[in-house]
């Protein structure tokens, strides 16, 4: 028998990524490469890269991509995809770019039933900027500007996007995922999948949701930060859909 | 047609038609073929306050569509009669509706006339049309255009759902034509 | 600012001209956000896109509109957003990405008073904005200044072509006046709007034919960014070069040279006019590119001149290139209203009567 040798998905750019050890945000990477090279789209897509540790991702992956300001993605897809309403959209965005900056992008992307597929990369912190809190940060969670953990009584409470968005009558699939296991991994591009199929039937808007790690800045080694996901992440943000449903 | 430069304000409150008015105005200039500009005032007064716009209609490239110095005002009301009747240029005129304003200039270098518009509106049955009686009034004294041009400017003007309002209009300024002071 | 006679001539509001020329021109997107004086190009969009095949698209904001044709613009289509001066502020952040990534879409200010929320009556006092710091970096966008409706109408024409060809943001500064005032238009049947569109660069999907385009202002490296900014400026040179606008009423013994843009000019030339029946000497300069700046244009224009007034709606601020053009070679005087209102040929002919007093005295 011949085992399969590993291969980079024909949509991911053969290039060294600057993402830090341990971090999944490589995971999501392919599985969104994956699912382009399977529908067989790469030459009909456009991605939108957002402010935020994944703001080189335009180098990474082989569809045209596009570069937007801080929390602006949904605005710019919605502009490409108005323009080009056969071509695929997605955006790649991470918790402060969607969910603090950008909310009003994101969420009225989402009532319009904007017809592309976002990727929301949850990691609880701002990665980039060296692990400050994001809207996404967990109560009690230490980061740079939350020192003594965050205080709801001082800082609120997190934001659940899936959620919010669950409330919104534009919203084909709303789902939250993770990438800390095999199996978690199988099921996250089979959402994504969703997603995009949503998007070719011209189903509305699509949001994954994935709860990522950020080894560096959680100051945890790269098992640790699985861990700290599954202990820690998901009781907060339950995996699962949240929305999902033909609208049109 | 009258053939010198024709600088109009209308003045009186929102809801008088006092933009409509000076549209049909500009498309009498149109359709004669002359140089036109209209300039409404805007923003609350929109809303029900004052209202006023200026037409331009000349035979050269118009320069400023704003009129300080009307050569013709019509005016509908009594705050807008204050602020604008002395500033009616000399040998100018001024048609006042005179149910909704009492005063009488003084001003023997311009031609007022005073037309009881709004209590002819409600005696005719075209109530609210007291904009088109003065103007009219306007177009009789001025020889601005014929008849047959202002028609076709109601017909440019008026949505064809509302086709019907053409007659009333037209109805509007022969009272006016016709009045005699 | 004759309207050229054509056999069809629409009598319409700055706004809707502005709106019904961008069509015309093949604009396919706009994305827009209520604000006065500018919301008759939002609703004659809403009313005509949908029927010619186009898209209208209000935005959530103004931030969202202007990333939205980022968006639309870089994947090669031609598109526009309009707003009014504070409206134009919170697109500055996007404008400035679209200059970044050399995209090319037009941009409308109908201006109103400011600072903050101001007035919505007519202003110029968006010129440095414009001109000078339409957002951070270094950058420029093409800046036309229509002084008609009929201008209203070639100069979205001209705007539309030239952001294609520079792969630049271009700016319509118009002012409330403009906006909402009626004119006979004629909109030119045979506009080529095709000449420029070829857009090789743009991210609408590679279609496995060529390597992916990226659409981007982001480069870290000093050296990299500074090229692109290198690269950038010489094209600007040559738009320098070659794009400068301006109308010149000047005559052979012209001693006093008004110097106004937009619907100011008109008031400018009415004062001009009444100058000239009263003896003075008086001429008009009327910029209509306002970046670049007809710089030599003047220049020539105030070859003779004895002294230079500059009529604007703010406090102040085209007069510095004004002063920047001449070198202060010959008197400059300012003229200006603000907060909304309009300057009236009266007090323009009693400034030029006042600076030519001075002169025979």
């Amino acid at each position: 028998m011949i085992m399969p040798s590993y291969t980079i998905p024909k949509a991911l750019c053969d290039v060294p990524t600057h993402y830090c050890p341990g971090c999944t945000h490589g995971i999501i990477h392919k599985l969104i490469a994956e699912v382009i090279d399977e529908m067989g789209i790469e030459g009909e897509t456009i991605g939108i890269c957002p402010v935020g540790c994944s703001v080189m991702a335009y180098d990474y992956f082989a569809c045209d991509m596009m570069e937007a300001a801080h929390g602006r993605a949904p605005a710019v897809a919605t502009g490409i995809k108005r323009g080009n309403p056969d071509k695929f959209v997605f955006t790649y965005q991470g918790d402060g770019d969607l969910a603090a900056i950008g909310t009003a992008e994101t969420v009225h992307a989402a009532t319009r039933g904007e017809n592309i597929t976002v990727i929301f990369v949850n990691n609880a912190t701002y990665g980039m900027t060296g692990g400050q809190m994001a809207p996404t940060t967990l109560p009690g969670q230490i980061t740079q500007t939350t020192p003594y953990g965050r205080n709801t009584d001082i800082e609120g409470f997190p934001v659940k996007i899936c959620e919010i968005l669950s409330q919104i009558d534009g919203v084909a699939l709303a789902q939250r995922v993770t990438v800390i296991d095999p199996n978690t991994i199988k099921t996250a591009k089979a959402a994504i999948r969703k997603g995009f199929e949503y998007q070719k039937n011209k189903q509305g808007f699509s949001l994954i949701e994935v709860l990522s790690t950020c080894p560096t800045n959680w100051g945890l080694s790269p098992v640790e930060s699985l861990n700290w996901v599954k202990e820690k992440m998901i009781p907060y943000y339950p995996l699962g859909v949240f929305k999902e449903g033909a609208i049109r | 047609m009258s053939m010198k430069s024709n600088n109009i304000v209308i003045a009186g409150f929102g809801g008088q038609g006092i933009l409509f008015a000076g549209r049909v105005l500009a498309h009498i200039g149109l359709i004669s073929d002359r140089e036109v500009s209209w300039l409404p005032s805007y923003g609350p007064e929109m809303r029900g306050g004052t209202a006023n716009c200026c037409v331009c209609i000349d035979d050269k490239p118009i320069d400023c569509p704003l009129v300080t110095e009307p050569t013709t005002l019509i005016v509908m009301n009594a705050p807008s009669y204050d602020k604008f009747i002395d500033h009616v240029k000399s040998g100018g005129m001024a048609f006042i509706d005179s149910s909704l304003i009492s005063k009488k200039s003084e001003r023997n270098d311009i031609d007022c006339e005073y037309v009881p518009a709004t209590q002819l509106a409600t005696e005719n049955d075209i109530s609210g049309m007291a904009n088109i009686i003065l103007l009219g009034k306007l177009i009789g004294k001025t020889k601005l255009a014929s008849l047959e041009t202002v028609k076709e400017a109601f017909e440019q003007i008026i949505p064809k759902a509302k086709n019907h309002l053409i007659d009333d209009n037209m109805k509007a300024i022969k009272i006016g034509m016709e009045y005699k002071i | 600012m004759s309207n050229q006679s054509s056999p069809k001539k629409h009598l319409m509001k700055g706004n809707e001209a502005i709106a019904e020329a961008a069509i015309r021109s093949g604009c396919k997107c706009f994305f827009g956000y209520p604000i006065t004086p500018q919301t008759e190009i939002s609703a004659y969009m809403a009313k005509r896109m949908p029927k010619v095949g186009g898209v209208y698209l209000q935005a959530e904001s103004e931030i969202a509109a202007i990333n939205m044709v980022y968006g639309c613009a870089g994947s090669g289509v031609r598109c526009m957003t309009s707003s009014s001066s504070p409206g134009i502020a919170l697109k500055a952040e996007g404008i400035s990405y679209i200059a970044g990534s050399d995209l090319p879409c037009v941009i409308i200010n109908v201006q109103r008073g400011g600072p903050g929320l101001g007035g919505i009556q007519p202003s110029q006092s968006d010129y440095w904005f414009m001109t000078r710091a339409l957002g951070h970096g270094d950058f420029h966008a093409l800046v036309f200044a229509p002084a008609s409706v009929q201008e209203m109408v070639d100069t979205v024409c001209d705007a539309f072509d030239l952001a294609d060809k520079y792969r630049m943001p271009a700016v319509i500064l118009a002012d409330g006046l403009l906006g909402q005032m009626m004119e006979p238009v004629h909109f030119p049947e045979d506009y080529d709007f095709n000449k420029n569109t070829e857009k090789p660069w743009a991210a609408n999907g590679h279609g496995n034919k060529r390597k992916h385009n990226i659409i981007n202002s982001l480069f870290l490296q000093p050296d990299v960014l500074e090229d692109e900014n290198f690269k950038r400026f010489k094209r600007y040179e040559i738009v320098k070069k070659n794009e400068t606008k301006a109308e010149i009423d000047i005559e052979e013994d012209t001693e006093l040279l008004v110097v106004a843009y937009g619907s100011v000019a008109r008031i400018a030339k009415a004062a001009v006019d009444m100058a000239r029946k009263n003896g003075i000497k008086a001429g008009l300069f009327r910029p209509i590119t306002l970046w670049p700046y007809p710089e030599k244009e003047l220049q020539k224009a105030a070859e003779k001149v004895k002294k230079v007034l500059v009529v604007e709606m703010s406090m102040g601020q085209m007069v510095e290139d004004v002063r920047i053009s001449l070198k202060s070679r010959i008197p400059i005087e300012f003229h200006g209203r603000t907060g909304g209102i309009v300057p009236t040929p009266a007090e323009v002919f009693e400034k030029l009567k006042e600076m030519d007093g001075d002169d025979n005295a």
